[in-house]
């Protein structure tokens, strides 16, 4: 087996060039000498069956952040048939620095000058046969996302794997340790193969910036669009998720219920109202989740969360954060664990402790699930999406919380550069690729966790056997009334209180729970829950459930990411503390206010 | 032309050349893969509000960098 490695820097478009060659066939994978996961698949190319290894975007193969570490020790430890050089061509000028680091090491590589599209629309001509002979390495001009050239590329790269050996890997101590400079020649080869207009500015994102970043109206109207964005989640999402439970519960009714009428008593309540209802509850989300993350992807693509970190990084570091820091809180509202992991191009650790501390307090796209359920139940149609938005904003105060009082413990003075790239627009086909990306990830944690989740509550609250379900005398039971002194004064029940147990696993498990529990789901559940509790107690639930520990591949990743037992118990005790103190006091001070 | 500056001098709109790097050596790497060379032509395009970073254009890349590091960056107008 051959294999391939793709390098360049970030904002290249090296994700974009992966998902086209591997199609939806990437899997994380470990390898030797790197202690992340990185993306690969396999691809027959030219014959062969081909390994491609995305490595995490560098800027310099001598610098000293984790990613560039990463490719380093990637690159001694590994052996590579080729190495896939992905360039910006319209930043040809400095982005070709890493292919002359990569060639005066000796490695085999082809240089493909992405976003050729881009070059084009801004008059940037280039002459790939000239730079080809000067830099030493052939060279292919594509747009990866709209496939110009992508087919010429391909079969470039097909005909430089037949006629490449693997090399012998390469030392850290002798390859790395010569610095070559290679300043004068990226300038000559840009002088003699590029030819630039002298006004080559990209006109739309000038205009778009000069509103969006204005020096007053940009911060305003960053959270305009936040809102209107959750808004439209909320509206769009709330009635496809109330159908596709009806779709679930017409199935359970019509065809499940008389089907499993003739098992045994308690088998037929397992299936039915431990398994089905509570993975059926948990699957009337995915329309919402991706709609949820298609969203995302527009936010992620158009690069305007870069301009949120520009907005945000005066305020930010008044907390000890940076811009990159509140990029990675909005990236944690899809999901905290890439969040966490973005934190590695942070070279300073206490910047980027803190910034992991503050990172699971993003409400998530599997607390969204939570409240858009419990809101939607106890809540009008036209207060329900301010209830959600006011989480959001309670994500924020506990982050600014959370900050202040651990910025002496974890100072930094890292210095901050971020690229802005232009504004662009996401394909259909990336969308449909995000979207079905989503419905994998969830139908992975479904057959993980989720079913496990639901059928240990069912367990719970349906034993000892022959005991009324989810009663005082069932092992629910006794849970909810030992933790009733710490949880009724936030007036949590017994019955939210296993569900928020449970819930430490995964948030998806806290409705699923719930149907489980009550024994009831979609529109009879949310119905059924209006009649226990009224909305101060929800409140309460959601807020607990919006601060305490996230899930348990979040503490995971703290764990893995920082190296240390005592940061992770910290991360895992501190928002316990927080999410209790903020749910008694909000409740206790409602009921004060006769509420 | 005139005695070397820092970055933080210029006005909004103005272009100058980069004369030097003062910055620590890991900073210097993520400088130059992001196009800050001696010699290469700056502008500053806009600063962020509350006095936050500044945002610079070098050819065709933007960047943004706060005042702080800015002011280790010597141009010459």
């Amino acid at each position: 087996m051959k294999r391939i490695a793709l390098i360049g820097m970030p904002n290249a478009g090296k994700s974009t060039l992966f998902n086209r060659m591997s199609g939806a066939s990437a899997k994380v994978a470990n390898w030797p000498g790197v202690t992340v996961d990185l993306l690969s698949a396999k691809l027959l190319m030219a014959g062969t069956m081909t390994e491609l290894v995305d490595l995490p975007g560098i800027y310099d193969l001598h610098g000293f952040s984790d990613d560039e570490q990463i490719v380093r020790h990637f690159l001694c430890n590994n052996t590579i048939d080729l190495i896939l050089i992905v360039a910006n061509a319209t930043q040809i000028e400095r982005q070709l620095s890493l292919a002359l680091q990569l060639k005066s090491l000796g490695l085999p590589a082809v240089l493909l000058l992405n976003m050729e599209d881009e070059a084009k629309k801004l008059g940037i001509s280039i002459n790939a046969d000239q730079l080809g002979k000067e830099l030493g390495y052939p060279v292919a001009l594509l747009s990866a996302k709209y496939g110009h050239g992508y087919n010429d590329a391909y079969k470039l790269i097909e005909s430089e794997l037949q006629k490449s050996h693997a090399k012998p890997i390469l030392s850290l101590e002798k390859d790395f340790a010569i610095d070559q400079d290679v300043e004068d020649k990226l300038a000559s080869i840009v002088r003699h193969t590029v030819d630039v207009p002298t006004d080559s500015s990209d006109i739309m994102t000038q205009k778009l910036d000069a509103i969006l970043l204005h020096k007053w109206f940009g911060l305003p109207l960053f959270f305009t669009i936040m809102y209107l964005l959750f808004e439209a989640v909320y509206t769009i999402g709330a009635p496809l998720q109330d159908a596709v439970a009806w779709l679930l519960e017409g199935f359970r009714d019509i065809a499940l219920a008389p089907l499993f009428s003739v098992l045994p008593d308690l088998l037929n309540s397992f299936l039915l109202e431990g398994v089905y209802d509570g993975v059926a509850t948990v699957a009337s989300f995915v329309p919402v989740i991706i709609i949820f993350f298609l969203f995302m992807a527009i936010i992620e693509d158009s690069g305007y969360l870069s301009r949120a970190a520009f907005l945000m990084d005066a305020l930010m570091s008044r907390l000890g954060l940076d811009g990159r820091g509140f990029v990675m809180l909005l990236m944690g509202f899809g999901c905290n664990v890439p969040a966490l992991m973005g934190t590695r191009t942070m070279r300073s650790r206490g910047l980027r402790l803190l910034t992991m501390l503050v990172i699971p307090f993003s409400l998530c796209s599997a607390r969204l699930q939570v409240f858009v359920f419990m809101t939607t139940a106890l809540f009008t149609p036209s207060q329900a999406p301010l209830v959600l938005f006011s989480l959001y904003l309670m994500t924020f105060a506990t982050v600014i919380i959370t900050a202040l009082l651990f910025k002496g413990r974890y100072n930094s003075q890292e210095p901050l550069a971020l690229e802005l790239p232009p504004y662009r627009l996401p394909t259909a086909r990336q969308m449909i690729l995000r979207g079905w990306h989503e419905v994998k990830h969830f139908l992975r944690r479904a057959t993980k966790f989720i079913t496990l989740g639901v059928v240990l509550v069912w367990i719970v609250v349906n034993m000892p056997y022959g005991v009324e379900p989810a009663s005082a005398a069932s092992w629910s039971g006794w849970i909810g009334e030992f933790m009733s002194p710490l949880l009724s004064p936030a007036g949590i029940n017994p019955e939210l209180t296993v569900a928020l147990i449970f819930g430490f696993v995964a948030k998806e498990i806290v409705i699923g729970a719930l149907a489980v529990i009550y024994g009831m789901e979609g529109s009879a559940l949310m119905n059924g829950l209006a009649l226990q509790i009224d909305w101060v107690q929800a409140y309460s639930f959601m807020l607990f459930t919006l601060i305490y520990t996230p899930c348990l591949a979040t503490i995971a990743t703290l764990r893995a990411e920082s190296k240390s037992d005592w940061y992770t118990l910290l991360a895992l005790a501190w928002p316990l503390t927080l999410a209790w103190v903020t749910s008694v006091s909000f409740y206790q001070l409602a009921r004060f206010l006769g509420y | 032309m005139q005695a070397p500056q820092a970055l933080t001098s210029l006005q909004v709109g103005q272009s100058a050349t980069i004369h030097a790097l003062h910055v620590e050596p890991n900073f210097q790497f993520r400088l130059n893969g992001l196009g800050f060379r001696v010699g290469k032509s700056i502008e500053i395009m806009r600063m962020a509000p509350f006095n936050g970073p500044l945002h610079l254009k070098l050819d065709n890349t933007e960047v943004m960098l706060r005042q702080q590091d800015a002011a280790k960056i010597e141009i010459l107008v």
